[in-house]
C-alpha cells in the first residue's frame, strides 16, 4: 500500500493572516512540501494541472522532474494530467522524458478537466470532452507501446510513421491511473487496458464513488487482467490533524469556512460526518481512513489533500510530520493485518520491468543513423524487425 | 383486475413549502390528500401518505444547492419521492412566484427521479391575483421533470377557503390523481421505455438504466474509433 499526498496547486488567501502567497512563494512551497513528503516516510507526491489562476501548476512534468531530482525514493505523479486539452503526443513525449530522468520513479493520472473555458484555449470543446479523452488515451497507449505508429482519429491530425521519443524507460510504459468520479466510460477504459482507477474521494459522500469502483473491478476481471480484488484502485482523502481533536477543529475551522469548494455551505461537522474529510487527532484520522477499504475494497494507493484552502507552508509541513509519524505507520500496520492476501501492490517501474522481462535484460532502444533527412522512417531502432523496413511514402 | 386484497397500497407523497405550522399550503395539500385517500377507498384501493415539510429541511436544501452535498435528512425526503406513486406539491406564492424553498428543492433532484409520476400542483396566496402561478410557473418546472401533472391545479387565496368551489376543484384533482396512479403509467414507462429517457450515471438514486456497454462511447473506451 502506497501513501502520499496530492495537491490541486491552488493559490488561496490564508483567511487567518489575510495574505495570499505570490506565485513564486507558492511554487517554492510546493517543492518544499514534495520533498517533505519523502522525508516523513511517505511514498507518493502528486500535483494537478491547471491553466488558469488561482492555480500555478500548468506544467507538471517540469515541477516533477525537479522534485524527482531532489529526492531519492519518492514516486512523482499527477492529479491529474489533462488527457483532453493536451495533445497525447506531447503527453507521450513529456512523461517518457520524466520517466527517464526520475529513473522510473513516476506514473501519471489522467483526468478530463471540468473547466469549460480552458478547452477552447487549446483548440478543444468541452462538449466533446469524453470522446476526446477516450480517443486521446487510445493513441497515448499505442505511442508508448509501438515504436512506429500510423494513426487516424477524429480529434487530431493523423500520424504516419510517427515515433514518440524518447521511448519509455526500459521500453516499459509509465503506469497510468484514470481519475474519475462519475463516468463509467472512463472506468471501462481503465479496466480494458488493465490500468489503475482513482477516485478523488473528497468533497462528496462515499456512496458517490462506490458504484463506479465496483464497476471498474468487475470490468477489470472481465477483461482478464486478474480478479476483482486484484484491480488497481487509488483513493484520495483529506485530513487536518492535531494532537487533540478540539485543537484540530479550532485550527482548521477558519480554513474550512473559506475553502473554495465547500466554504459557506455545510458546517464542518456535517461535512466530516458525510464525506471522507477528517479533522481531528491522529487516531480519528486513522479510524476514518481505515473505513475506506471497508467501502471500496482493499486498494493500492492512498493520497491525502493537505495543502488546500490557504493553509500556510509551516502548517502544511507540521501536518506532514503528524501524517508521516503518527498516522501512516499505524495505517500501514493495520491495513497489512486486515487486507485480503490476494491484494496486489501498486505497480512500480521495477515490478513492471520484472513482469515484462523476468530475469532478462530490458530492451534499450538504440536509434539507427540519421539518413540525412532527419526522419528514420519505419525502422527507427537498430532492433526494429526488418519486417517493418524503412520505406519512403509514395510521392 | 386488481382489488384491495392483492394490491400494495399506493404511496402518496405530500410536499409542502409552507412556513407556518400548519401553513395554508400544508392545509390545502392535506385536503387534497384526504380526498385522494377517500376516492381510492371508493375504488377499493388503499393509500399511505408521507409528508415532506420543506421548512424542516430548508438548511439541507440550501446546502445541496451550493455544494451538491445531500444530508441524510434531504436524502430521506428524496427517497420518499422516489418511491411515491403520486405526489401533491404545494407552495405559498411569494412575489408572484412559488417559494424559493419549493423551487430549490425540486432543482436539486435528479432529472429522472420523477419521470411519469402523477403530480397535483397546489399554491396558496394572499390575493387572487396570483391565481395562475401554479399553471404558469409550477407546471413548466414539472414538465422539465417529465412528471404526469394532473390537469386540475389547486389554488387558494383567502376568499377561496370558504368557497365550496374550492372543494369541488380539490375533488376533481384528487380523482385525477387516483386515476393516474391506478393506470400504473409511471411503472409502465419504467418497464417498457425507461432506456429511451435521458439518464445520468447514478441519477434517480441509482435506479437509472444499467450501464450500456454497447454504446459508441464504450466502443471508443475499449480501443475503437470515434464515430
Amino acid at each position: 500500500m502506497q501513501f502520499g499526498i496530492f495537491s490541486v496547486s491552488d493559490i488561496t488567501r490564508d483567511p487567518v493572516s489575510g495574505e495570499a502567497p505570490s506565485e513564486a512563494e507558492r511554487i517554492d512551497a510546493i517543492v518544499r512540501i514534495a520533498q517533505k513528503t519523502e522525508e516523513v516516510g511517505l511514498d507518493v507526491f502528486a500535483i494537478g494541472e491547471h491553466h488558469n489562476p488561482p492555480f500555478f501548476s500548468s506544467t507538471p512534468t517540469t515541477l516533477l522532474a525537479y522534485v524527482a531530482a531532489t529526492t531519492k525514493k519518492l514516486i512523482v505523479t499527477t492529479s491529474t494530467t489533462l488527457i483532453t486539452t493536451n495533445d497525447p503526443v506531447r503527453i507521450a513525449e513529456e512523461y517518457a522524458m520524466l520517466q527517464h530522468l526520475s529513473k522510473g520513479r513516476m506514473d501519471l493520472m489522467l483526468g478530463r478537466g471540468n473547466t469549460a473555458p480552458v478547452y477552447p484555449w487549446f483548440g478543444q470543446d468541452i462538449r466533446q470532452g469524453l470522446p476526446l479523452a477516450l480517443e486521446n488515451y487510445n493513441l497515448l497507449h499505442r505511442l508508448w507501446r509501438e515504436d512506429v505508429v500510423d494513426w487516424q482519429g477524429k480529434y487530431r491530425t493523423p500520424l504516419q510513421g510517427f515515433t514518440s521519443v524518447p521511448r519509455p524507460l526500459d521500453d516499459v510504459p509509465p503506469f497510468v491511473w484514470h481519475g474519475s468520479i462519475r463516468t463509467p466510460e472512463i472506468a471501462e477504459q481503465a479496466a480494458y487496458y488493465g490500468d489503475g482507477f482513482f477516485a478523488n474521494n473528497i468533497f462528496w459522500p462515499k456512496e458517490h464513488y462506490m458504484r463506479l469502483i465496483r464497476f471498474y473491478r468487475q470490468r477489470f476481471a472481465h477483461y482478464g487482467h486478474g480478479t476483482e480484488k486484484q484491480a488497481i484502485v487509488g483513493l484520495g482523502g483529506q485530513a487536518y490533524i492535531a494532537r487533540r481533536s478540539q485543537e484540530a477543529k479550532r485550527e482548521f475551522g477558519p480554513y474550512f469556512d473559506e475553502a473554495p469548494v465547500y466554504g459557506h455551505g455545510p458546517s464542518m461537522e456535517e461535512f466530516t460526518d458525510l464525506t471522507p474529510l477528517s479533522v481531528g487527532s491522529p487516531q480519528e484520522v486513522i479510524d476514518k481512513t481505515l473505513t475506506f477499504r471497508e467501502h471500496f475494497g482493499d486498494y493500492q494507493r492512498q493520497l491525502f489533500l493537505m495543502d488546500h484552502a490557504g493553509l500556510p507552508l509551516k502548517t502544511v509541513l507540521d501536518q506532514l510530520d503528524l501524517l508521516g509519524e503518527e498516522v501512516v505507520p499505524v495505517l500501514r500496520k493495520e491495513i497489512a493485518a486486515r487486507q485480503d492476501p490476494e491484494t496486489p501492490d501498486a505497480p512500480t517501474h521495477a515490478s513492471l520491468v520484472r513482469a515484462k522481462y523476468g530475469d532478462q535484460a530490458p530492451r534499450q532502444p538504440r536509434p539507427n543513423a540519421n539518413r540525412g533527412d532527419n526522419v528514420t522512417g519505419a525502422s527507427p531502432y537498430q532492433d526494429t524487425s526488418p519486417e517493418f523496413a524503412a520505406g519512403q511514402p509514395e510521392r | 383486475m386488481s382489488t384491495a386484497g392483492d394490491q400494495e397500497p399506493f404511496r402518496l407523497a405530500v410536499v409542502s413549502a409552507g412556513t407556518g405550522d400548519p401553513s395554508a399550503s400544508r392545509l390545502l395539500a392535506d385536503r387534497a390528500a384526504e380526498r385522494a385517500v377517500a376516492v381510492a377507498a371508493r375504488h377499493g384501493m388503499t393509500v399511505t401518505v408521507s409528508v415532506i415539510e420543506l421548512r424542516e429541511i430548508s438548511a439541507d436544501i440550501s446546502t445541496a444547492v451550493v455544494s451538491r452535498l445531500f444530508t441524510p435528512k434531504l436524502q430521506r425526503a428524496i427517497t420518499v419521492l422516489g418511491e411515491a406513486d403520486g405526489i401533491i406539491a404545494s407552495t405559498p406564492v411569494y412575489k408572484a412566484g412559488p417559494s424559493g424553498l419549493f423551487t430549490s428543492f425540486f432543482h436539486v433532484l435528479d432529472n429522472d427521479l420523477l419521470i411519469g409520476k402523477p403530480v397535483v400542483l397546489a399554491a396558496t396566496a394572499g390575493t387572487a391575483r396570483h391565481a395562475l402561478v401554479a399553471d404558469d410557473q409550477m407546471r413548466p418546472l414539472f414538465a422539465y421533470l417529465r412528471t404526469m401533472t394532473a390537469p386540475t391545479s389547486l389554488f387558494a387565496a383567502p376568499e377561496d377557503w370558504s368557497d365550496p368551489a374550492l372543494n369541488k376543484r380539490i375533488d376533481r384533482a384528487a380523482l385525477e390523481l387516483v386515476l393516474l396512479m391506478e393506470s400504473g403509467f409511471a411503472r409502465k414507462i419504467r418497464d417498457e421505455s425507461w432506456d429511451s429517457y435521458q439518464h445520468e450515471y447514478g441519477s434517480a438514486g441509482g435506479t437509472e438504466t444499467s450501464i450500456d456497454l454497447g454504446s459508441d462511447l464504450m466502443r471508443l473506451a475499449t480501443g475503437g474509433s470515434a464515430s
